[in-house]
């Protein structure tokens, strides 16, 4: 079963951090998905960039505007996000509870839904044959 | 004759179901996946029973017999429904292979642990596991326990149906939890069971101060959690709330104001409650993993032993305050430590201490926090700050008994 886990983190307080300290956290999160890789579990991840960076678009009145930053205002935000492939939820807990990411923020864990992405395989399916 | 025959056999039906329903219930959760489905079978299950047993007598083992009939006629249903539903066959398909045979052996006490852990799964609201527990373990309805809680009975029914489509679709398994989860997943379902203790011994508003039929539920789950797994803080938690609960009687007058433990007549206090209790806490002590409940439950236990409020062992109750503030951070812990350090060095050490409890700001909003500091302001004779507190205090208390009793007490300093 496929869970999306949304790692969260508080960017002031990495960069707080100094060089040395932000790549051995990222070596440490690096050396942990090398093992989800190895017993099969890591699918894919994405790093995001800052949210200063983001835009966020929204339908109002009929038509589409486009504000700066992320949709919610917290202290901790966004940071990437990682496809997991899990027994159940317990286990997705598991392995995420040893990820060292979750030490410097939460995971959201999210299961994926499958019947939507079905749909999304049907028509892609479906463009390459035309 | 033919006629007493018949009644005698649905008395059983009827006494296998309230001792049984539960066990046969959480075995078919796991053999069918699906509590909807499992609850159907059980009960389709209990239906067959009631026509054929009268007939051909009861089965050697009516609890086997129970789940492997509730596993046929779920299939069977299954079997009817995929007609109109593709997703079903998959299951119906795979507990037909599956071809499980239902024997009686250990598992049947394993579903049952497996079934209040995934009811307190720390995935779910609180409010989702205390009814799904209330729900799925204790088998109550669903309207007694919207009552209970004050709620609108869709409202709850609501919260049950998001909680085990939750279950199903994030897939919570169905399963004990592994050894180092354990502490951390069995707080969570001692916190669902002294929270349902509570709502029964004080409830959270209204009029009405006690609604002992929650406490007693939550007494029965503490029992069955013991015996299914005889932790010192399951111990620890069953003494507290035998302890708290012997003490029923004697803390409402017959028009349900309140009386403080020092004005108890103790002679109401229940001593088959209490010789339990402390033995629990004995039993939890000496494991020498000492948790929060098993303190509280001493702590408890030190009241339930003492004759009079001054013949109680203050010294000893500070010690156990202390130890648990050590544990579990909290100024309400500090504000009950205040307090038996006023029965042990006098009123005036207390009201230092709760003087600074206060001035931490933790605390400014909770009522008891001022009647405890207006209480040792009589004592020392302050009136004019007792009169404030006490003021302060029914200016945030919600409950009904506890606003009467603030109030005669602000009439007495005169």
């Amino acid at each position: 079963m496929k869970f999306i886990c949304l790692g969260y983190f508080d960017e002031t307080q990495w960069d707080r951090l100094s060089k040395t300290e932000q790549t051995a956290l990222m070596e440490e999160c690096f050396a942990y998905d090398d093992e989800l890789r190895r017993g099969g579990h890591f699918i894919g991840g994405e790093a995001l960039q800052c949210f200063r960076n983001a835009a966020t678009i929204r339908y109002r009145n009929g038509k589409v505007t486009v504000t700066d930053g992320p949709y919610a205002e917290t202290k901790e935000q966004l940071g990437g996000i990682l496809l997991l492939e899990a027994r159940d939820l317990n286990h997705a807990i598991q392995l995420m509870s040893q990820h060292p990411g979750v030490r410097s923020g939460p995971f959201e864990i999210r299961p994926a839904d499958e019947e939507i992405n079905a749909l999304v395989a049907d028509r892609e399916k479906s463009l390459q044959q035309n | 004759m033919q006629e007493t025959k018949v009644n005698q056999m649905r008395k059983q039906v009827d006494h296998i179901y309230r001792s049984e329903s539960r066990r046969v219930f959480a075995t078919l959760i796991r053999l069918l996946g699906d509590f909807d489905l499992a609850e159907e079978a059980m009960h389709e299950a209990f239906a067959v029973a009631a026509e054929k047993w009268p007939g051909e007598g009861m089965p050697a083992n009516p609890r086997t017999w129970l789940v492997s009939v509730g596993r046929f006629k779920a299939i069977d249903a299954i079997r009817r429904r995929t007609r109109f539903d593709v997703s079903l066959a998959e299951l119906g398909q795979r507990l037909d292979s599956s071809g499980i045979e239902v024997k009686d052996d250990e598992n049947v006490e394993d579903d049952r642990l497996r079934l209040i852990f995934t009811c307190c799964h720390p995935a779910l609201p609180q409010d989702a596991q205390i009814a799904l527990t209330l729900r799925e373990v204790c088998g109550l309805k669903t309207e007694a326990i919207a009552s209970a809680f004050l709620v609108a009975p869709p409202t709850l029914a609501q919260r049950i149906v998001r909680a085990k489509a939750k279950i199903r679709d994030a897939r919570i398994p169905y399963q004990v939890p592994s050894r180092t989860d354990l502490p951390e997943r069995l707080d969570t379902v001692l916190q669902v069971i002294y929270l349902v203790f509570n709502e029964g011994y004080a409830a959270s508003s209204g009029a009405s101060l006690t609604r002992a039929d929650l406490s007693g539920e939550a007494i029965r789950l503490g029992r069955l959690v013991m015996a299914l797994l005889p932790e010192p803080e399951v111990m620890g938690l069953l003494a507290l709330m035998l302890l708290q609960e012997s003490r029923r009687n004697a803390r409402t007058t017959s028009t349900g104001d309140l009386i403080l433990l020092e004005d108890q007549d103790r002679s109401l206090w229940n001593p088959a409650q209490i010789s339990e209790g402390r033995a629990l806490v004995q039993q939890a002590l000496a494991s020498q993993r000492i948790g929060a409940y098993t303190l509280q439950g001493a702590i408890a236990a030190v009241h339930a032993e003492a004759p009079s409020t001054a013949a109680t062992d203050w010294a000893q109750i500070v010690a156990l305050y202390t130890l648990l503030g050590q544990i579990e951070h909290s100024p309400i812990i500090d504000l009950n430590r205040a307090v038996a350090v006023a029965m042990r060095d006098g009123p005036a050490a207390g009201l230092r201490l709760i003087d600074a409890i206060l001035a931490d700001g933790n605390l400014a909003n909770y009522h008891l926090a001022h009647a405890a500091r207006a209480d040792l302001c009589r004592r020392l004779e302050k009136t004019a700050d007792a009169e404030a507190s006490y003021q302060r205090a029914l200016a945030l208390v919600k409950q009904e008994p506890e606003r009467r009793f603030l109030e005669r007490r602000l009439r007495e300093l005169g």
